[in-house]
């Protein structure tokens, strides 16, 4: 039995402690936002913040955890950087199929979360690990950019 | 929003439903007929030429559902569908709300293609009308119902905000209040439109319906589907397609925590579990031993051997103008392109969750082709189609991939051996690995030049026939209508063409449509080429094109523009150069000019993207211009990084560290420019894509001189290591 704290709320879940995070939370858990997209941090579908910092969880061994914060999709939009991303988001509709767009709104969230006004070069860096197949990168970068006027 | 569905009812029943009638929640439901220009050409040809197709539901309380029978894969659709509907309705927007569709091809076929499907671009084109019909006939009828009840002219109502209002007399009647009486009267055969003028909706960028639920994570997809009692599996198939298991040591999977089944069938192995590590951990614990097959020999130089001697066959005519033997006879220009096999890689991997009982089988699953989901099931668990219940969902990309039905077809062989619910999701390995492939095309072409234009042009298309397999009754004579698409379309005008069709099935690879299908690979070869002739001609890119588009003057409309907007002409610095494409397929003229800058590596950076689109009416143009940005960046990430290579009869490729996907530090600036139009909507999921690769081709050219003739782009030959 490993215990987690997760949005706030501590989880005891029956898992070994090599298991990923993602899995815990998508199917122990239900907390089907997180996505599995490539299973070794290649994409970024699975980001979640782990004491706020943005973590691929699809190679986190929920073993390693311990008592740290985990924040996922679900309660992002309790932060005020993940408000202000997903209100970006929103207005200047970004989101095409949306598969990846919860790992996308984590990595972002971050990243105003240590550099609240990115420039290029820190979007790049911050988002770059995080693959859209539908091509929503323009719309990304200029979210990023309203979001960081916002704060 | 969760797009899910019910449908138990047999096709035949559901279609009574149809008659306007007062649905069981109490409110107005109302089908409408869609032209099915191809409908015969089908199986399921013995339909009625007229059968109903879609709904509006109006509750009592005011509510609207509008059924979707498109499904939402990032495009859009629900909103431009919804938009269309809403708009000739008269609704308040932000209270509609969409549902999709069950499979049912009677009442939801896709008049481009015959049945229920979502692909090629087609959706608003074909159901642009019967949905403005559809909803124009409802607010008809409502109205009546408002009039009636006043005893007023129902030309003296007028409708909106999902209300009818008598102007003389100030009174008002919301739907929700009218829909009992509008239930019982009979919709008019001819209903009066809107004039492009009055539309509210249609034209505007209305927010897109699915996007507040996609950025909380609370939108399901189909891997998000949880029945109660679910288990988790993942599977291998045999790495050599068409190989066989030949034997499965299971004792390693037994002893992972979570594992509860070791599933063999005769091509497959799957491990259920606990949750999906489980499941994974188990079936890398097996010791698997196949039986290769025919094909463990295959590979991509075979392959390409093959499809190169086949070009020298004589093909099938897609299209004959003047006399290509005689035209070519002396001067000519000859250039030979191929490009390779793509795997489609949409970010939601492949996955499907299934429930066979003895007596009824449930679905979970995005799909793009939900009949054909319902029909592989009821085949292989032998029950009824009425038994089989699919629940749709939104798809995390499709792109192609999931018109197909053969993951289905595992997970359900896979689900008959499971006790309850089990979801079944392929690894990225396996999606990229086990997937069904964009074709490896050759193509052999030939050109004349005098006087600076091109008098005679042959294009030889040689590949796979996706059509023969999908939809067997529109592969006639030999001719795949998909693989020529776009070539049959050459816009310029010049008196003589020849285009023909070599049919080469590649050995053991599966193929399917993927983005943009036949034009994406086409229009590279097309415009390609006809920059190598502008070149040679020594003439100016855009104008070589504008000299030969009179008979185009939509298309000569946007190459003008994007040439202005993008500031074709301006002088560059050293290896930075700008190409242009021009294409008109899918019912939308698009011109792009991209800009890309090359090291001395061969390296690329494309900077900058400049579109400039005639698709008609714009019916959403925000979603337009996504779709072009989006699928440009589709194009691109092919045309610099993708190909699947065959060794061994097995995909070389395995995950996005080998199959590379562009990123946002590689993504351009991209500009689209809409061309205001009163013309019937195009297509635009797939334009974007087709752009790409000849515009940045032709980039790479202008910016080291070095021509491509190949996808994906050579690094190398760009730099000057190697020919190209």
């Amino acid at each position: 039995m490993t215990n987690l704290r997760i949005n706030g709320q501590v989880h005891s879940v029956e898992a070994t402690n090599d298991t990923p995070l993602l899995w815990v939370l998508r199917d122990l858990l239900g907390l089907t936002g997180t996505k599995f997209g490539c299973g070794i941090a290649q994409c970024g579908a699975c980001t979640v913040h782990i004491d706020g910092n943005a973590v691929r969880s699809c190679l986190l061994p929920i073993g390693s955890i311990q008592d740290r914060a985990i924040t996922t999709i679900e309660a992002i939009g309790d932060t005020p950087e993940g408000a202000r991303v997903q209100k970006a988001w929103l207005d200047l509709e970004v989101v095409q199929c949306g598969y990846c767009q919860s790992g996308q709104v984590m990595a972002a969230a971050a990243l105003l979360k240590s550099t609240p006004h990115p420039d290029d070069a820190d979007i790049d860096a911050a988002m770059a690990g995080n693959i859209c197949r539908c091509g929503t990168y323009v719309r990304i970068r200029a979210a990023i950019k309203q979001a960081a006027g916002a704060s | 929003m969760n797009a899910s569905c019910n449908s138990l009812d047999a096709a035949g029943s559901r279609r009574e439903f149809l008659k306007v009638s007062v649905a069981a929640g109490g409110g107005l439901l109302l089908g409408f007929a869609l032209p099915r220009a191809h409908a015969a050409e089908h199986a399921e040809s013995a339909l009625p030429p007229f059968a109903p197709d879609a709904f509006i539901r109006i509750d009592r309380n005011g509510a609207v559902t509008l059924i979707m029978s498109q499904v939402e894969m990032g495009q859009g659709i629900y909103t431009s569908i919804s938009q269309i509907l809403a708009d000739e309705l008269d609704v308040d927007f932000s209270r509609v709300v969409v549902e999709a569709a069950p499979p049912n091809d009677a009442l939801y076929t896709n008049g481009a293609l015959g049945f229920q499907v979502t692909g090629g671009s087609t959706s608003i084109r074909v159901f642009w009308m019967p949905m403005r019909k559809a909803g124009a006939s409802a607010r008809a009828m409502l109205v009546e119902a408002a009039a009636a009840t006043w005893r007023v002219d129902p030309g003296s109502c007028r409708t909106a905000n999902s209300e009818v209002i008598h102007e003389p007399s100030g009174r008002r009647l919301s739907y929700g209040a009218l829909v009992d009486r509008a239930a019982r009267s009979t919709p008019p055969k001819d209903p009066t439109l809107k004039a492009r003028k009055d539309f509210q909706l249609i034209g505007t960028p209305a927010r897109r319906l699915d996007s507040p639920d996609k950025v909380n994570g609370r939108a399901i997809f189909g891997i998000d589907a949880m029945p109660a009692g679910v288990k988790f599996a993942t599977l291998r198939a045999s790495p050599v397609f068409g190989g066989k298991v030949a034997h499965v040591d299971e004792a390693g999977a037994r002893d992972v925590p979570g594992v509860r089944q070791v599933i063999v069938l005769d091509d497959l192995v799957a491990v259920v579990g606990d949750h999906m590590w489980a499941a994974k951990k188990g079936l890398d614990a097996l010791q698997i031993s196949w039986d290769e097959g025919l094909n463990a020999a295959v590979s991509s130089e075979q392959l390409f051997n093959e499809i190169r001697a086949a070009s020298d066959r004589d093909g099938v005519v897609a299209k004959s103008v003047g006399d290509i033997g005689k035209a070519l006879s002396s001067n000519k220009i000859e250039a030979t392109y191929h490009v390779p096999f793509l795997a489609h890689a949409p970010m939601e991997p492949m996955n499907c969750t299934v429930h066979v009982r003895p007596d009824a089988c449930e679905i979970w699953v995005g799909n793009q082709v939900i009949t054909r989901t319902q029909a592989v099931a009821a085949k292989i668990t032998g029950l009824p189609l009425g038994k089989v219940l699919v629940h749709n969902h939104l798809i995390g990309g499709g792109f192609g991939r999931r018109l197909e039905v053969d993951g289905i077809a595992k997970a359900v062989r896979i689900a008959q051996k499971v006790d309850g619910p089990v979801k079944i999701v392929w690894t990225r390995e396996e999606d990229i690995q086990q997937a069904m492939y964009r074709p490896l095309y050759f193509d052999r072409l030939a050109a004349v030049l005098a006087d600076g234009k091109i008098t005679a042009w042959r294009h030889r298309i040689v590949g796979s026939s996706i059509l023969a397999r999908f939809a067997p009754p529109a592969f006639v004579n030999g001719m795949d209508s998909d693989a020529v698409d776009g070539a049959i379309d050459f816009p310029y005008d010049v008196p003589n063409i020849h285009v023909d069709y070599v049919r080469q099935e590649p050995t053991a690879i599966p193929t399917c449509f993927w983005r943009g299908v036949g034009p994406t690979h086409n229009i590279f070869v097309i415009e390609s080429f006809v920059d190598e002739l502008a070149h040679r001609a020594g003439k100016d890119p855009v104008q070589f094109r504008l000299d030969q588009l009179q008979g185009a003057p939509r298309l000569r409309a946007c190459l003008e523009l994007v040439a202005k907007k993008a500031g074709w002409g301006q002088t560059l610095p050293a290896r930075v150069g700008r190409g242009v494409a021009a294409q008109s397929v899918f019912g939308s003229y698009l011109a792009t000019i991209a800009e890309a800058e090359v090291d001395r590596n061969g390296e690329v950076k494309v900077r900058r993207v400049v579109c400039a689109v005639d698709c008609g009416i714009a019916v959403n143009p925000d979603t337009i211009a996504a779709q072009i940005e989006g699928g440009l960046i589709f194009g691109f990430t092919a045309a610099l990084h993708s190909q699947i290579t065959i060794a061994k009869g097995r995909v070389q490729q395995n995950n996005f560290n080998d199959y590379r996907m562009m990123r946002i530090n590689e993504a351009p600036s991209i500009e689209v420019h809409l061309i205001q139009s009163g013309e019937a909507p195009g297509g635009i999921g797939e334009p974007g894509t087709v752009a790409a690769a000849p515009s940045l081709a032709n980039a790479l050219f202008a910016a080291t001189g070095v021509r491509l003739r190949q996808l994906p782009i050579d690094r190398d030959a760009l730099a000057g290591k190697k020919p190209a």
